[in-house]
């Protein structure tokens, strides 16, 4: 089947991406607060304990999508920086700047549910484990991407810069998360989720992560879109305000 | 090219350049460790690496603004960017300069320091070296930081925020040769991979600031 791949391009015209959006923004709301409520009361009322870990164990439906979150968060910024840096759609930047605040606030998340369930089951909050402190080290560069945005006036002068530190941040990211692998061995358990490992995580407990996962990410895209239909209106407003001020003249 | 290099050199040697303060930085950074942490040489021993590292980054950041920010006010970047040769070589010439007025002093000031500290007589040789592989990653990374910043009225708040998360990978090489290289143990590893990132930095970052200036001067 060939796909008309110019016509992919369309859907970031900034006209057009505001009317598909306006259509699209409360299917994926709904769509969001069903799954999250969904595998949330699944998860909380509807699985048993586990035999070792107790009722802790299900901040797990909030640590685990709010982690996967954080990282593939940083991966579609550097994707739309990428669109941005060759092909000049504003809309794909802007998406990279809304998309950061909702990162970090990600990262964050699973950094504090990560220290809930740490005091009780490994006796500390807090330990410079390899895990924990690349999240500590990804909330370190969310924070100075944003900061990068705030600093600068002009639009297009900080969506060119910004990128290119979100380029150059992802691969300081992970040279950062296998340097801090040899730097220090850590407490945190391995993947549970992964596809190809022998031992996962069981049925009873895998079925609601999913779709506490897809609520995850279903909020994710609706507030993406929300913020950067704000960040496009902001930028169209300040250019009425532009215009007007030159017509006073 | 050459002629670069010797001005910014020239530059950072006479008044109001700057030489020596990452120094004097680095040594009050040093003295005040112990008032801190207490004067007991065996806590003292089991920090000094880390301590010596984190003050040479330290020091190295503070000049870092220095790189980009006078040329640029003063409108000399502008004539460098419009000059016949690459911006990139620009930026690297820059970096390197920055390096031997910086880093070098540095590495040659740090075992006086790691005496200070009490430093692991077998970790000296070591420091030394890490120092001298780990510097020149801090120059170029910070080149590309300053590169970022340049046209911002208050960047130098938010060029540390941006730089310094870069050099946690360095940072963590450089401290773990010198601790391993104390206890006596194979310090190949860690060595490789600092090697590795400066080699890196040096390679690929000018190209990354090269494109920062030209946005900003745009």
């Amino acid at each position: 089947m060939a796909i008309n791949w110019n016509a992919l391009w369309e859907w970031a015209n900034p006209r057009k991406f505001m009317s598909w959006t306006d259509r699209a923004l409360p299917v994926f709301a709904v769509l969001a607060a069903l799954m999250f409520v969904a595998g949330l009361v699944w998860g909380f009322f509807f699985t048993p304990d586990d035999y070792r870990q107790g009722a802790t164990v299900k901040i797990f439906y909030l640590h685990v999508p709010s982690a996967m979150m954080a990282i593939n968060i940083w991966a579609m910024m550097l994707v739309t920086s990428l669109i941005w840096i060759v092909r000049r759609h504003h809309v794909s930047v802007l998406a990279a700047k809304s998309a950061a605040g909702i990162g970090a606030t990600m990262t964050l998340i699973a950094l504090i549910t990560g220290a809930i369930w740490g005091k009780p089951m490994w006796g500390t909050y807090w330990e410079w484990d390899p895990r924990l402190t690349s999240f500590l080290i990804l909330l370190l560069f969310y924070i100075g991407y944003m900061a990068l945005w705030e600093a600068i006036d002009n639009p297009d002068t900080a969506a060119d810069l910004t990128s290119v530190l979100c380029l150059v941040g992802s691969v300081f990211a992970i040279l950062s998360r296998y340097a801090v692998l040899f730097w220090n061995q850590g407490l945190h358990q391995g993947a549970s989720l992964s596809m190809d490992a022998e031992e996962n995580v069981a049925d009873v407990y895998w079925y609601p992560a999913l779709v506490a996962i897809a609520g995850f990410v279903l909020l994710f895209i609706t507030l993406v879109l929300l913020r950067t239909r704000t960040e496009i209106r902001a930028r169209r407003l300040h250019a009425l305000e532009m215009r007007e001020r030159v017509a006073e003249q | 090219m050459i002629r670069l290099f010797w001005r910014d050199i020239t530059l950072s040697f006479r008044s109001g350049g700057g030489f020596g303060l990452g120094l004097a930085f680095f040594l009050i950074l040093v003295t005040l460790i112990p008032f801190g942490v207490g004067p007991e040489s065996e806590l003292l021993q089991v920090i000094a690496p880390g301590i010596l590292w984190i003050g040479a980054l330290l020091a190295c950041l503070l000049s870092l603004d220095r790189i980009f920010a006078l040329d640029f006010e003063d409108g000399s970047l502008d004539l460098l960017a419009t000059a016949p040769i690459p911006l990139e070589g620009v930026v690297a010439v820059k970096a390197l300069a920055h390096w031997i007025t910086t880093g070098l002093p540095l590495v040659i000031a740090a075992p006086a320091l790691g005496f200070l500290l009490h430093l692991d007589s077998a970790a000296y040789r070591w420091l030394i070296i890490t120092l001298l592989v780990g510097t020149p990653a801090l120059s170029f990374i910070g080149a590309f930081g300053a590169a970022l910043t340049v046209g911002l009225k208050r960047g130098g708040l938010l060029m540390s925020l941006l730089i310094l998360p870069l050099y946690i990978p360095t940072l963590i090489f450089g401290a773990e040769v010198v601790r391993r290289g104390a206890g006596g143990f194979l310090v190949g590893t860690p060595l490789a991979m600092q090697a590795g990132i400066t080699m890196g930095a040096v390679a690929l970052l000018p190209f990354a600031a090269a494109a920062a200036i030209r946005v900003a001067l745009r």
